[in-house]
């Protein structure tokens, strides 16, 4: 899985990498290459195309591959993944004022905190019995799925959805595909397999996505601190005492860790 | 089996605003103190990396861990209640300090009409101005004698303000001089004068400069830093029970805080407290403390809890509306309000939990409600609490909630836009109560509180009434939009976060049969048993509660001190 996950994300930029990764796997695996491949993930890995010239790596890719371990996953398998990462980014997409979800690592930001303890409901009262039927909306979280659960069932019913009415997953659609399977989602009018209904999955999906575009980059997102330098929002300052009496002043974000040094 | 410890004077339980000033004031005067509470140990170095939205704000750091224990809801007595199983409409917070460390520091003394609203209301409008199953009462004690309890906390925290220029309002001198004046404050100001309106600076509790209290506690001004609400304050600028009374006790070595430490009953025989049972979470152990006083000083709905628990007092009926504990559960309304859009920037990334304007020409009885149709008002206000980016994101009337153009908007208007919003009153009503669950239990097995809530008519109204208000004056302000809410308040929303202002359950009042409390907050029907907070009031008002809970608290110290000289019922 590790490697398959490495090969699967990064192909398209390293060819050389991935094709050196191709032949570690194979001889760790006992495989040949020119054997019979048997499905699965390995198999559509090894299935793809050499990339093309245009699509290989350049220096600074290659930099910020070995410089942010942020860029990998704890959680959602690689297609899982893609699927999460076109919806963030039609939540919060590349506009001209800035970043789109995609670029701010919204995605790995998810990622993370369906694995940990906020995707567990760690510190929610999941203690039954359950009635997610007769609960009004305005009761709020009333399903024993926990967050990371209802994330995996919402992300099959989106492919489930574009394959009911596109014939592709989620992540191949076109954008307007995108968006009106979304907005149904919104609108709680598909019907998700499981004790969650698909505007509660949105929901969740919406809250995630906004969080990852602004939260302190230290949890994955918000890559560089763009999201803040779009919205102009200084991030972690010490003091305001010498700005807040004066008209709008600009100010270079800053982020927790400018605060960390041991 | 249950371990029983050297008995003590005073056992508190949990070690708030309220369990602190009860802490400070009785070591001062010679009594040895336990605190025992739930949560941690707090100091402002725990802060040092408190500038995090999404672990404060958005993760809860500073609340209660919901899947040990929490509440059930519901919105009337035919339906089953449900768990609030994730963290929405109001936050409990925990550990040394408790919601008095998570708090925004906004500091006002209630209203004189609040403590004498039935007969106030009745005097000036009749009888039938009260609807069917409005339970306004008057508290037991007036605005009058409770002044220099209010002033008590003001020289203790240090409060910044300016007096209210609002005709007929009482003249509250303040020991710190009013916080930063900034463009939108100046704004807001100009406009509501221009309406006629009388806005005044919102008394803090973020201190505008250096104070030194009455007890030698020395802390530093507020930096705006745009982190309050959901936060601790790494500067100790934010008033909390940490850096001004919990110090001052325990320099008198007469005041034994157990953290970790949840109280599971109170103990008692013969219509007397004997002491508390409680449970040290992180042992495991089960310790019985035995004192002359107890005091019960948690959240409010914790409060409620453990009397009913207990079984001490006489538990609330809605039906027969006999009995006391868990009557008179309120609110606060919060949806009379309206955000405005401006062209221009202003640094509305910066802040303080308390910094900003506002005026009570629409709160208590400051105007005539003879052709309204809803009792009390809204203190309006301008706040620069500092906008987050998760968590604020306005954007102007008929934009979606998502894609291009909310991304646009929202990032176009977060340095421009500006929310006025009012701070409603909650009148208590019969069938709005707290008793405990049938169903649901906590980490101990003890049944949770139950909650049966939902809005009223008269919610409604005033919220509408609010809202346009607030629209007026973000209009004349200059603002391009104005979006106004509160025009179509539904069921109470348990997933939107609106107030930790919760009140009621335990109320004081004149008279046993309708309260719990008598004005020193000493149980009616168990004479060494003292309930201060939040829990104490009658009904709550359109201001902020803290203010209330230290003078009721301060008197409440008064009364403890006396209770242990003398005994026997204060009142």
């Amino acid at each position: 899985m590790k490697w398959g996950f490495f090969v699967s994300i990064n192909e398209k930029k390293l060819n050389g990498i991935e094709d050196n990764t191709r032949r570690t796997f194979m001889k760790n695996s006992g495989l040949t290459l020119g054997g019979l491949i048997v499905g699965g993930a390995v198999g559509s890995l090894l299935g793809k195309k050499p990339m093309t010239k245009t699509e290989q790596a350049s220096a600074p890719m290659m930099h910020e591959m070995a410089q942010n371990p942020n860029k990998a996953l704890m959680f959602f398998t690689p297609d899982e993944f893609k699927v999460v990462e076109a919806a963030a980014e039609q939540i919060f997409p590349k506009t001209d004022v800035g970043p789109g979800a995609k670029e701010l690592l919204v995605g790995y930001y998810i990622d993370h905190q369906m694995a940990g303890t906020f995707g567990n409901n760690s510190r929610e009262y999941m203690t039954g019995p359950f009635y997610p039927g007769e609960a009004t909306p305005e009761l709020g979280y009333q399903t024993h799925l926990t967050r990371k659960e209802v994330m995996t069932l919402g992300i099959k019913a989106l492919n489930d959805e574009a394959a009911k009415r596109f014939k592709s997953k989620f992540n191949e659609l076109k954008e307007e595909q995108q968006i009106e399977i979304l907005k149904d989602f919104e609108a709680n009018k598909v019907n998700i397999k499981g004790a969650a209904t698909s505007g509660f999955f949105f929901s969740l999906l919406r809250k995630v996505t906004i969080e990852g575009a602004y939260a302190d980059p230290m949890y994955g997102g918000n890559k560089d601190m763009a999201g803040w330098k779009m919205k102009e929002f200084p991030g972690h300052q010490g003091s305001y005492v010498n700005v807040l009496d004066k008209d709008f002043q600009k100010i270079e974000p800053k982020a927790l860790n400018s605060q960390h040094s041991m | 089996m249950a371990k029983t410890l050297p008995k003590t004077d005073i056992v508190l339980v949990g070690v708030g605003w309220a369990g602190g000033i009860v802490a400070a004031e009785l070591t001062k005067a010679g009594y040895n103190v336990v605190g025992l509470e739930r949560g941690k140990e707090r100091s402002t170095n725990d802060y040092f990396m408190v500038h995090d939205e999404l672990r404060y704000s958005e993760r809860y750091e500073m609340m209660q861990d919901l899947s040990k224990e929490t509440l059930t809801v519901r919105h009337n007595v035919k339906k089953r209640a449900l768990p609030y199983r994730e963290w929405g409409s109001f936050l409990l917070g925990d550990g040394l300090g408790g919601s008095g460390v998570h708090w925004n520091g906004q500091l006002y003394n209630f209203l004189p009409y609040d403590f004498e609203i039935y007969s106030k209301t009745v005097e000036r409008y009749g009888k039938g101005k009260i609807p069917e199953g409005m339970m306004i009462q008057d508290w037991g004690i007036t605005y009058k004698e409770l002044e220099p309890y209010f002033n008590k906390w003001h020289e203790m925290s240090g409060v910044s303000g300016e007096p209210n220029p609002l005709p007929g309002s009482p003249q509250v001198k303040y020991p710190t001089k009013p916080s930063m004046e900034t463009p939108p404050i100046k704004l807001f100001k100009k406009a509501a004068k221009e309406l006629g309106l009388h806005p005044y600076q919102m008394p803090s509790n973020n201190l505008s400069e250096t104070y030194t209290n009455p007890d030698g506690i020395k802390r530093g001004a507020c930096q705006y830093c745009g982190f309050c609400e959901r936060f601790g304050c790494e500067y100790g600028a934010k008033a909390d029970p940490v850096v001004t009374v919990i110090p001052v006790a325990k320099a008198t070595n007469k005041f034994d805080v157990r953290t970790h430490s949840v109280v599971r009953r109170v103990l008692h025989k013969d219509g007397k407290a004997t002491g508390v049972l409680y449970t040290d979470i992180t042992t495991g152990e089960e310790f019985i403390q035995p004192a002359d006083v107890v005091v019960v000083s948690a959240y409010v709905l914790n409060n409620v809890k453990l009397l009913l628990n207990s079984k001490l007092g006489r538990p609330y009926d809605p039906v027969t509306g006999k009995g006391v504990i868990g009557k008179n559960y309120a609110y606060q309304m919060n949806y009379g309000g309206a955000t405005g859009f401006f062209d221009e920037k202003f640094n509305m990334y910066g802040g303080a939990g308390a910094l900003g304007s506002n005026l009570d020409d629409y709160n208590g009885d400051y105007f005539d409600h003879s052709k309204l149709d809803f009792l009390h008002g809204a203190n309006i206000r301008l706040q620069q609490l500092g906008n987050r980016p998760i968590m604020n994101n306005a954007v102007p009337e008929g934009t979606p909630a998502w894609g291009k153009e909310f991304k646009d908007k929202s990032v176009e208007y977060a340095n421009r836009s500006i929310f006025i919003s009012g701070q409603g009153a909650s009148l208590p009503f019969r069938d709005n109560y707290l008793d405990l669950d049938p169903t649901y239990r906590d980490a101990f097995g003890d049944p949770l509180l139950r909650m049966t809530f939902n809005w009223k008519d008269q919610d409604r109204n005033l919220a509408k009434f609010i809202g346009q208000k607030a629209g007026e004056i973000v209009k004349q302000m200059g603002a391009k939009e104005v979006l106004v809410g509160g025009q179509k308040v539904g069921d109470y929303d348990l997933r939107k976060y609106q107030s930790t202002h919760n009140t009621g359950g335990v109320i004081m009042g004149a008279d046993p049969e309708t309260s719990a409390l008598n004005s020193y907050l000493q149980m009616w029907d168990c004479e060494n048993v003292f309930v201060p907070g939040a829990s104490a009031f009658a009904h709550n008002s359109g201001l902020n509660p803290t203010g209330t809970v230290g003078a009721l608290t301060y008197r409440a110290a008064e009364g403890i001190a006396k209770y242990l000289k003398q005994g026997g019922s204060l009142v």
